[in-house]
């Protein structure tokens, strides 16, 4: 399998990035605080006030390192990537499908059939490992009935003829999976009440909302790397602006994102005092917490795991490119279905 | 025989893939797909010095690296590694087309095809006939000889005509796996030859049914 390269985030202030013979050097006032060989890297994320060297950047667009400027709060500025890859017939297919009502359809059916089966197994694995030890018998039973209704979901799913009523069946699957969220959840002072976003109020969203910006990014730059138009998708509708293709292939990693979310609040790598407050009632991270997020981030995605279309045990932070990879070959006629991630 | 002049060539480098799999041909000439692995990079390494257009003249033989070739006729171009123009008594050069190749010579035909198609550009260039070449391979640093007879013109001119279908088809071959020749190939984790084996719609299912 391919190798895991990484992405490198830049979140202190005022560095600055530059080239120096196959390396990328960050300084910090002067002083250099890195020194990491560009062939290693997939991406560069780079938050606030941190500049780079137009040398770095074109070395980085020909070596395919993606180089991203978010801003403090990690909203989106601008993009420096190399040539896009050739594959000019795979797009056309693409557009063609995404043309399609009925291949649309297709498609999003067993992307969403791969979110619903990984949701059902973040509530699996939880009654798995702590089953024994709920006290609160109401918890169990609606923990027990919630992975009931999501294996009912999951067969509806598959008899959705429009996108429409997929949409719908998936609502009601997050009702029932966020609906039992707050127990999965063993750090009394975080609550969940309900999926919030726009903005996000309480931490346990704030940390939903930050995690799923950074998994989308991850599946934005795995359908470029695999020559697929992100913005063209079959879930989501177009729309100008809108990585709609990155959004469906992330619908089956969310529930790993959610996992990965509850374990930091869980093992206390996170704390409640680590969140910020807004005006407008918004949450964010702090900067050294954000730092412990990141840093989780990347080791999560080393973190093996099976594969069960491929049969192998992969890096977590390839999947997306795989999941690419398997829609890329389905699109161009090498098998009869896209097949969705499903963890096991 | 038809002028293909109208057509979008096919490059030389690519006859050679089609030859070791025309499923590797059609990913790397219609879906873009080009890895970089330790075959591809020794072998660009091996290049660097002939990737360099420069002549030469050393008594009768002048060498000429670098050398870019076509063929209207078969729509076909390229660079040629290293020409060297033998000049013969009567005064008019013969082309004598040398290409580099990593390791040694091997059991199948694709680098003479390579380099026969070398010869029907240089032909066509010249209006002479070419009927030697040799590859170089680098592993035994050794010129082994090459003869351009009906046998070899006959099946360059096959893969040629059998590249140019696909590249109109637009379609890629479906995948075979055969173990020595995909564990050696580069564009493995692109391909993935084993896993399109199987249905992806009856596994998907039978994955649902399980539980």
């Amino acid at each position: 399998m391919r190798p895991l390269r990484n992405v490198i985030y830049v979140q202190t202030q005022n560095s600055w990035l530059h080239k120096d013979n196959e390396n990328l050097v960050l300084k910090v006032d002067k002083e250099t605080i890195a020194r990491i060989p560009i062939h290693k890297l997939q991406g560069l994320v780079c938050f606030g006030q941190v500049s780079v060297s137009p040398y770095l950047m074109a070395h980085c667009a020909e070596n395919g390192v993606t180089i991203t400027f978010l801003n403090m709060f990690g909203k989106f500025l601008a993009r420096v990537e190399g040539p896009v890859s050739g594959n000019v017939l795979l797009r056309r297919t693409q557009h063609l499908a995404g043309n399609s009502s009925e291949s649309s359809v297709n498609i999003a059916q067993v992307m969403l059939t791969g979110k619903l089966y990984n949701q059902r197994y973040v509530i699996r694995r939880y009654l798995r490992d702590h089953g024994e030890t709920i006290t609160d018998k109401k918890v169990l039973f609606d923990l027990q009935t919630a992975e009931k209704r999501l294996s009912r979901c999951l067969t509806q799913i598959t008899d959705c003829t429009t996108i429409d009523t997929l949409m719908g069946r998936e609502g009601e699957a997050a009702q029932v999976y966020f609906g039992v969220f707050n127990h999965l959840i063993r750090q009394k002072d975080f609550e969940f009440d309900i999926r919030r976003r726009r903005p996000p109020s309480d931490p346990v969203n704030a940390l939903l909302s930050f995690c799923y910006t950074l998994l989308i990014h991850d599946c934005r730059s795995a359908l470029e790397t695999t020559g697929l138009d992100p913005a063209s998708g079959f879930l989501h509708q177009l729309r100008s602006g809108r990585p709609s293709l990155a959004l469906d292939i992330a619908e089956e990693f969310r529930p790993l994102i959610d996992r990965f979310v509850l374990t930091l609040i869980n093992k206390r790598q996170l704390v409640v005092k680590d969140f910020e407050t807004w005006p407008n009632g918004s949450l964010t991270l702090k900067d050294e917490p954000r730092k412990t997020l990141l840093a989780a981030w990347q080791d999560r995605k080393q973190d093996t795991i099976l594969h069960p279309w491929f049969e192998e045990t992969v890096p977590i932070g390839i999947l997306p490119w795989l999941q690419s990879q398997i829609l890329a070959r389905f699109l161009r006629g090498d098998c009869d279905s896209y097949v969705p991630f499903l963890w096991k | 025989m038809k002028t293909m002049q109208n057509l979008e060539p096919i490059y030389l480098s690519r006859l050679q893939h089609y030859l070791y799999c025309s499923r590797q041909f059609a990913l790397i000439e219609l879906e873009d797909v080009w890895i970089e692995n330790q075959f591809t990079a020794e072998g660009q390494v091996l290049h660097q010095r002939v990737n360099l257009a420069d002549q030469q003249k050393r008594g009768d033989v002048r060498t000429v690296w670098a050398l870019r070739l076509s063929n209207i006729e078969f729509g076909i171009e390229g660079v040629a590694d290293v020409v060297e123009y033998h000049r013969q008594e009567a005064g008019i050069e013969i082309p004598y087309p040398i290409e580099y190749k990593r390791g040694k010579p091997k059991t199948h035909r694709a680098d003479e095809v390579q380099l026969c198609a070398q010869a029907l550009c240089l032909e066509e260039m010249h209006g002479v006939d070419v009927t030697d070449g040799a590859l170089f391979y680098g592993e035994v640093r050794r010129r082994h000889p090459v003869h351009f007879d009906a046998e070899l013109r006959n099946l360059t001119i096959e893969i040629i005509l059998a590249c140019r279908a696909i590249v109109q088809s637009k379609v890629t071959p479906k995948a075979f796996y055969e173990a020595k020749k995909c564990n050696g190939c580069s564009l493995i984790d692109q391909c993935h030859p084993e896993r399109f084996r199987k249905s992806a719609s009856s596994w998907l299912a039978a994955q649902l049914k399980k539980d």
